[in-house]
């Protein structure tokens, strides 16, 4: 104990440094090279999941195009009053005139155009009409603009287009959403649309209500097949998996062209029913283009993802356990209901989590079988993006579909929890 | 002897054309068109030809033209456009040429004049119903029906579809309102020239969506040309709309027992649109292209291989036999005298603003 300076000054690593500075560095190090490690992946998620998912959030309540087109007429309509039934006076007019011509030179003017037609029908054309005239537009000299644009489209004499303009002037706007939930902006704020436009609601819902029955008929016919392959000898349990993998690698479009083919009116299943005697000629039963179909075929589409999760938990339970419980004195159900089926409850969540969320997002197959009655809200998202261009409804829509599987996904968390669900 | 006389001025006129400029033109194309018989049917009538004249060219097709909108307008986004020219239908290129994603042309300028001398805007007519398009073909969407089906008294009229006590059965419909909606309207007793004004209204829509209703019931909507088709063969409806193309290929290459019905068929178009802000050497070549795929000899040609008319008013005389069938095609275009005696015009500017606000109302009347 005669050595006491080395306990009063810091404690030194081999090389002479304070060991707490060579540890630390040695951790960072470590740190380092395990994100280098994960980083090609954190980029991959980072590019191709997160960033579209803000892109796609951003979009849904993105309005710049009509203050940046309009900029004169957004200031000069902030202090008209909507309401009052007249037309905007005369320097709204000269507003506008500048603007479409600046942005018909730019070639703008249609784009907002077709903006602003998403929320009033007819403004495309008033644009695009207006807009062939509007670069010859001596701002100057020119006008009184009031008279000069109704001259050439008499709807800028509709109060209607310039409440539009004025509503949809700010740079973020909720109206996206508003639609996205069968809403508008009326003259008091926010209101129900009549009932003959009103689709995506009623449409979620049903998308939400057929995705459960498929996830509940996938794990009803899943569960005694992934018993099978759990139970079955190796030989047998390989000749089955192969048969469950083999239309799982078909493709998306053969499997539900198939399921047309086997389920119209003048079909096999039909055929094989009148032929039969079952079904009368000229009764032949409808079970495409309506939800029957959609459900039939999706069942069959997503039942490899509820097979395969309840396979991998269904191998770990130990056949003893279920001797063990008989051996005790209870009967098949009991043993089956009491011991076996609690364990596989982790495979069943799993596989219901991936083929609901997998549901929801459909859209080929009900586009195809699903008729009138069973497409999804996913028909309408794609409409939106590939037909109508209104991408910022498309945005709104699957943001609402992202918030409500968050919400499903916590639900079930709070009432199973996630901990509870194991791939294998 | 005509007929040779044109082709030879035409291809000579562009090769001159393109001996002049030939090195600044880029030696890659890319063109994007619908693929299956349509596509084919161009390959043979100009792309072939073309490739012969220019054998440093190479072409690569992308079969994207009916997501063509969305699609230009990601790349356009992306700020990195590799398409050169694109197929699509007129109400897709105007929806281009709106939001500014599609170059706009002075027809005469790029396009070759028909062999007479007629400037291009003349002979194409009407039919430049946008300033960033150039058509190719007039296609209609009309009705076929089983000729085994429908009794001793085959349709006549487009109004048959809504009879169902004398053609009872289901009718194919496409899932959409345009052309639905118009001829409701037409067989429920209103004025060709009133069908647009009447479908403004609340209540013309209203009358519209009721007398679909009479046959809601009995209808299979499809959303693919190859549909109707298929349920046509396959006995499933008695009658259904589709391309004329498509029913062309199902009665005459493939013998089914299907009749066309031209009665109101609906006119539209398609023809190519070129991307805005291609680099010049890119946009040089596909001008170069655009003029000789577009001229009166080329656009006769291509209706030897599919049962579209040709969109010049100069290429209708040249139409001759099916390339394979040998069988004689006029008769078989929509543009036919005898096929045309009522159509129905489809009014794009009118549809270009309503189709959101008739597409919210179709859709909720579907699901109803």
């Amino acid at each position: 104990m005669s050595d006491t300076t080395n306990t009063s000054g810091p404690v030194l690593a081999a090389d002479g440094t304070p060991l707490k500075r060579s540890l630390a560095k040695a951790l960072r190090r470590q740190k380092l090279r395990a994100l280098l490690l994960i980083a090609p992946l954190l980029l991959f998620i980072l590019i191709s999941f997160i960033l579209p998912i803000a892109d796609m959030l951003y979009r849904s309540v993105e309005n710049k195009i009509v203050v940046q087109t309009l900029p004169r007429s957004v200031e000069a309509l902030s202090s008209w009053d909507a309401n009052s039934g007249e037309l905007p006076d005369e320097a709204v007019f000269a507003a506008m005139a500048a603007d479409l011509k600046e942005a018909s030179e730019a070639k703008t003017h249609t784009k907002v155009g077709s903006r602003l037609n998403y929320e009033y029908p007819g403004i495309a054309s008033v644009f695009r009409k207006t807009g062939r005239k509007a670069k010859k537009f001596d701002i100057e000299n020119g006008g009184p603009w009031k008279e000069e644009l109704i001259d050439l489209d008499k709807d800028w004499a509709d109060p209607g287009i310039w409440r539009t303009i004025q509503t949809y002037s700010p740079s973020v706007t909720s109206g996206y959403f508003l639609n996205a939930v069968d809403m508008r902006v009326g003259a008091d704020g926010p209101e129900m649309r009549p009932e003959s436009e009103r689709i995506y609601m009623n449409l979620l819902v049903r998308t939400l209500w057929m995705s459960l029955l498929i996830t509940f008929s996938c794990i009803l016919l899943a569960y005694p097949v992934a018993w099978l392959l759990a139970n079955l000898p190796t030989r047998q349990a390989n000749l089955l998996m192969i048969l469950v993998l083999l239309p799982f690698w078909t493709s998306l479009l053969v499997r539900t062209s198939a399921w047309k083919i086997l389920l119209q009116q003048q079909g096999v299943i039909n055929d094989i029913l009148v032929w039969i005697g079952l079904v009368d000629d000229n009764a032949r039963l409808i079970i495409i283009n309506n939800q029957f179909g959609t459900i039939v075929a999706m069942t069959h589409i997503l039942l490899p993802f509820m097979i395969l999760p309840m396979y991998s938990v269904m191998q770990t339970i130990p056949p003893s356990y279920l001797r063990a419980a008989k051996s005790l004195g209870a009967t098949d159900w009991t043993a089956f209901w009491r011991v076996y089926f609690p364990q596989t409850i982790p495979g069943i969540g799993a596989g219901s989590i991936l083929v609901f969320i997998l549901a929801i997002g459909y859209y080929i197959t009900p586009a195809l079988v699903g008729g009138t009655k069973g497409t999804f809200i996913s028909n309408q998202i794609a409409f939106h993006i590939s037909t109508s261009l209104n991408w910022g409804l498309a945005s709104a829509l699957g943001a609402i579909l992202l918030a409500v599987v968050l919400v499903l996904y916590w639900a079930y968390d709070k009432i199973v929890g996630i901990d509870n669900v194991k791939l294998g | 002897m005509k007929l040779v006389k044109t082709l030879l001025a035409s291809s000579a006129l562009t090769a001159a054309a393109g001996a002049v400029s030939a090195q600044d033109m880029a030696n890659e194309l890319t063109l994007v068109s619908w693929g299956g018989a349509y596509q084919a049917s161009q390959v043979k009538a100009y792309v072939e030809p073309y490739l012969e004249m220019h054998p440093e060219v190479s072409v690569t097709w992308d079969e994207s033209s009916a997501e063509a909108v969305a699609k230009l307008r990601a790349m356009n986004e992306a700020g990195n456009v590799t398409w050169d020219l694109v197929d699509a239908v007129a109400s897709d290129a105007m929806r281009l040429c709106d939001e500014g994603l599609a170059e706009e042309l002075d027809h005469d300028e790029v396009l070759a004049a028909a062999p007479d001398g007629t400037s291009a805007s003349e002979d194409f007519g009407d039919l430049l119903v946008s300033d960033c398009f150039v058509p190719q073909i007039v296609y209609s969407t009309t009705f076929g029906y089983r000729t085994d089906l429908v009794g001793d008294t085959p349709p006549t009229t487009v109004c048959d579809v809504f009879d169902l006590e004398t053609y009872p059965g289901k009718r194919a419909l496409q899932k959409r309102p345009i052309d639905n909606m118009e001829w409701a309207l037409y067989c429920d007793g209103v004025e060709k020239d009133a069908i647009y004004d009447t479908l403004g209204t609340d209540e013309g829509v209203a009358q519209a969506l009721a007398k679909l209703d009479t046959i809601k019931d009995q209808v299979v909507w499809w959303t693919a040309g190859a549909e109707t088709p298929q349920l046509l063969a396959d006995g499933e409806v008695v009658m259904g709309s589709t391309f004329n193309g498509r029913l062309f290929s199902a009665i005459a290459e493939q013998n089914q027992p299907i009749g066309m019905l031209w009665d109101m068929q609906s006119f539209d178009l398609d023809g190519w649109v070129v991307p805005a802000g291609l680099p010049e050497d890119r946009k040089a070549r596909v001008m170069d292209f655009l003029k000789f795929a577009t001229d009166t000899q080329r656009l006769a040609d291509q209706a030897a291989y599919i049962s579209y008319g040709p969109a010049r008013k100069s290429s209708a005389p040249l139409v001759g036999k099916h390339a394979e069938l040998g069988i004689d095609m006029a008769p078989h275009m929509p543009t036919d005298p005898a096929n045309a005696g009522n159509v129905h015009i489809y009014d794009y500017e009118w549809w270009a603003d309503n189709r959101d606000d008739l597409n919210a109302k179709f859709e909720a009347w579907l699901a109803k």
